[in-house]
């Protein structure tokens, strides 16, 4: 451990000299978004405008939105730094991420947009009893958006404190605290509308200052593909097998299924995450939902190539060494790449493109945690709070006055736990949330949308089967106990091998909405099945 | 604003118009453009995604071969998902406009004028 605690502290100095300039840049976006924060609060009044921006946004805004929303630190910054340590494996991920969207595309988004209002819920409980299905709905919402949250909070307070040479424990619980009063600001006051707008200007920076660390990396290895990956390659002391998949995932048997069980966690979970799926509710019509999942098809696909050239553009350029010892999974690979592009330590220009990248990377966590906390407080307002505890029986005033007051309390929660667990695995938490996300929402959705006879107790059966499956598998997993890499490496109680539970949670999720159904005794309501297919396919009384 | 004008159940036509619907020849023929599309195209990326994941874990000498410089089997194979990935949009996109949004229109405005 010392090694490496001594590194972070030569970071540390390093960073030091730059703060005044990434703390300008990052104070700049901070308050120039929070100007944009309070002009939407004051255009939201209505649920309408609270939970989905006033359904105004365009087909593109809402696509950069999206992109905004969903790469999060860990694409940017984690994808960049497990290329750059592990080379090809890195890269799997980034497939598995982009994949998925076919998912949301082809069977997710439009009938989404088309028969729901607000929450994801709103869908879930459209053909069944509404308060048990709700309160499911609304629990699985909340706990694969807090885990993600966790992950985010965990990651920022880590990241920011290297980057800006924070070393001491208060400075760093004080980073966390930062990140979500700011956050909780976004929402409460901005709603959907300020949200969306401030994921839009964070794609925006985010494309800008990978393509130009992207550029200037493929100029220094003239335009040529093959020549930076064999530099990577060299440079790395793994040679061809740098370039080769199995550096990661390819050492035992059990790695490498894994794999697989990460693989389809990835591929299945996007089209379950509630902070996505809320998105879709931004645009006035299906046909604009396709063309948001288009757009950030074309965006985050775009994004992930040009991480191809982060990644192994960092293993190129910097010492191994370097990238494991400033972060041992290598989250800093990419603002080293960019002070090292610039000129080196000591020159204005790496100074510069530190602070800029720092900064693009401040701004991507702030926009993402804010899509998370309005994910789960829209739901606890809308699914928990207004359909469950007062039936149905608020006026729009007070949903509203809840959804904001949800939105501090989960905030709050965010940054008390997010303090704690700085110290956590972030991996295993934002794989969690993936795998809960295909386990327990993707087969409710789909079953829900496609199956005529699917029931309530279906439902309810294969939301809380795949929720508690992934989340016991996980904590009797290595991720949480057993290895020096677990949250707890002092102890052992692990019984499940896989660090992902998704090859076993999200088949028992599917079963399970299928076993559920075929014992009950409810009779399918043919009627609503009738309305909720000809109003997704058709858009016949879209809200 | 509120727009919730047609609260789930209240549908402007009434449920029993929805059930008539869904039985209309129209409708059906809208579902069967939109399901013999996008659930075998589904079943196929997924195949094809997974054949990736599987060549990756088990196939690590077939991968490593290179092709072009050292641009490997792996490296053109990840490139081909990105590819797909983006010819799949495309095409179901098109798909889309041209044979699911017209049908998916003439019901609807048939539906909300029936309500008017």
């Amino acid at each position: 451990m010392s090694p490496s605690i001594q590194s972070i502290q030569l970071a540390a100095e390093g960073a030091g000299e730059h703060r005044p300039l990434i703390i300008t840049l990052f104070s700049l976006f901070v308050v120039a978004t929070l100007a944009i924060t309070v002009w939407a609060g004051r255009q939201t009044k209505g649920t309408e405008d609270f939970y989905a921006g006033g359904r105004q946004f365009s087909g593109f805004q809402n696509g950069l939105a999206i992109s905004g929303d969903y790469m999060s630190a860990a694409s940017f910054l984690g994808i960049a730094g497990a290329i750059a340590i592990a080379g090809y494996d890195g890269f799997l991920y980034s497939i598995g991420f982009l994949v998925a969207w076919l998912v949301a595309l082809l069977l997710v988004a439009e009938p989404l947009r088309n028969s729901g209002r607000f929450t994801m819920g709103d869908v879930l409980a459209y053909r069944m009893r509404q308060r048990p299905v709700r309160t499911a709905a609304g629990t699985s919402t909340i706990v694969v958006s807090i885990f993600y949250l966790l992950a985010q909070m965990a990651g920022a307070g880590a990241l920011v404190s290297l980057l800006l040479g924070i070393t001491s424990e208060t400075g760093k619980i004080l980073i966390v605290v930062l990140v979500g009063i700011v956050m909780i600001l976004y929402v409460s006051i901005g709603g959907m509308k300020g949200t969306t707008w401030v994921q839009m200007v964070k794609a925006v920076l985010l494309i800008a200052g990978t393509l130009l660390i992207t550029f200037l990396v493929l100029w220094k290895f003239h335009f040529n593909v093959s020549e930076l990956l064999g530099a990577a390659a060299e440079k790395s002391g793994k040679g061809a097998a740098f370039l080769e998949p199995g550096l990661k995932y390819g050492a035992t048997a059990t790695s490498k299924i894994d794999f697989i069980s990460l693989g389809i966690a990835l591929v299945l979970g996007t089209a379950g995450l509630p902070h996505i799926l809320i998105r879709f509710y931004t645009v006035p019509t299906a046909q604009a939902a396709r063309k948001s999942v288009n757009w950030a098809i074309g965006i985050i696909g775009t994004f992930y190539l040009m991480t191809i050239a982060l990644g192994f553009g960092a293993a190129a350029l910097l010492d191994p060494d370097t990238i494991t010892t400033s972060n041992k999974a290598g989250n800093t690979a990419a603002p080293l790449l960019a002070q090292e592009i610039g000129g080196g330590a000591d020159s204005t220009g790496g100074a510069i493109l530190l602070a800029t990248i720092s900064a693009v990377a401040f701004a991507t966590i702030l926009a993402v945690v804010a899509g998370l906390t309005l994910a789960s407080s829209s739901s606890f307002a809308h699914d928990l709070y207004v359909n469950v505890i007062r039936k149905g029986q608020a006026t729009e005033k007070e949903e509203v006055r809840a959804a904001r007051w949800a939105t501090v309390f989960i905030g709050a929660a965010a940054i008390v736990l997010g303090a704690f667990a700085r110290g956590l695995n972030v991996a295993g938490l934002v794989a969690l949330a993936f795998a809960v996300a295909a386990s327990a929402n993707l087969p409710t959705i789909l079953y829900s949308l496609f199956w005529k006879r699917f029931t309530t107790r279906g439902a309810l059966w294969s939301i809380y089967g795949g929720l508690v499956s992934s989340v016991v598998l996980v904590l009797f997993s290595p991720v949480v106990s057993g290895k020096e890499t677990s949250m707890f490496p002092g102890v052992d109680f692990h019984w499940f091998p896989l660090e992902n539970p998704g090859l076993i949670s999200i088949p028992l999720g599917f079963l399970l909405g299928w076993l559920g159904t075929v014992v009950s005794k409810e009779e399918p309501d043919a009627g609503k099945y009738a309305e909720l297919e000809v109003r997704s396919l058709t858009g016949t009384g879209a809200h | 604003m509120y727009t919730d004008s047609t609260p789930p159940g209240e549908g402007t036509s009434g449920t029993e118009s929805y059930r008539e619907v869904q039985e209309s020849p129209e409708f059906g023929e809208l579902r069967h453009a939109y399901r013999s599309f996008a659930f075998p195209l589904t079943v196929a990326f997924i195949t094809w995604y997974l054949l990736y994941v599987l060549l990756s874990n088990y196939a690590g000498g077939f991968m490593g071969t290179k092709v072009l410089g050292n641009l490997n089997i792996a490296f053109v194979f990840g490139i081909a998902q990105f590819l797909s990935t983006f010819l799949i949009a495309w095409w179901y996109s098109r798909h889309a406009a041209t044979k699911l949004d017209p049908r998916a229109e003439a019901i609807k405005t048939r539906l909300e004028g029936d309500a008017s």
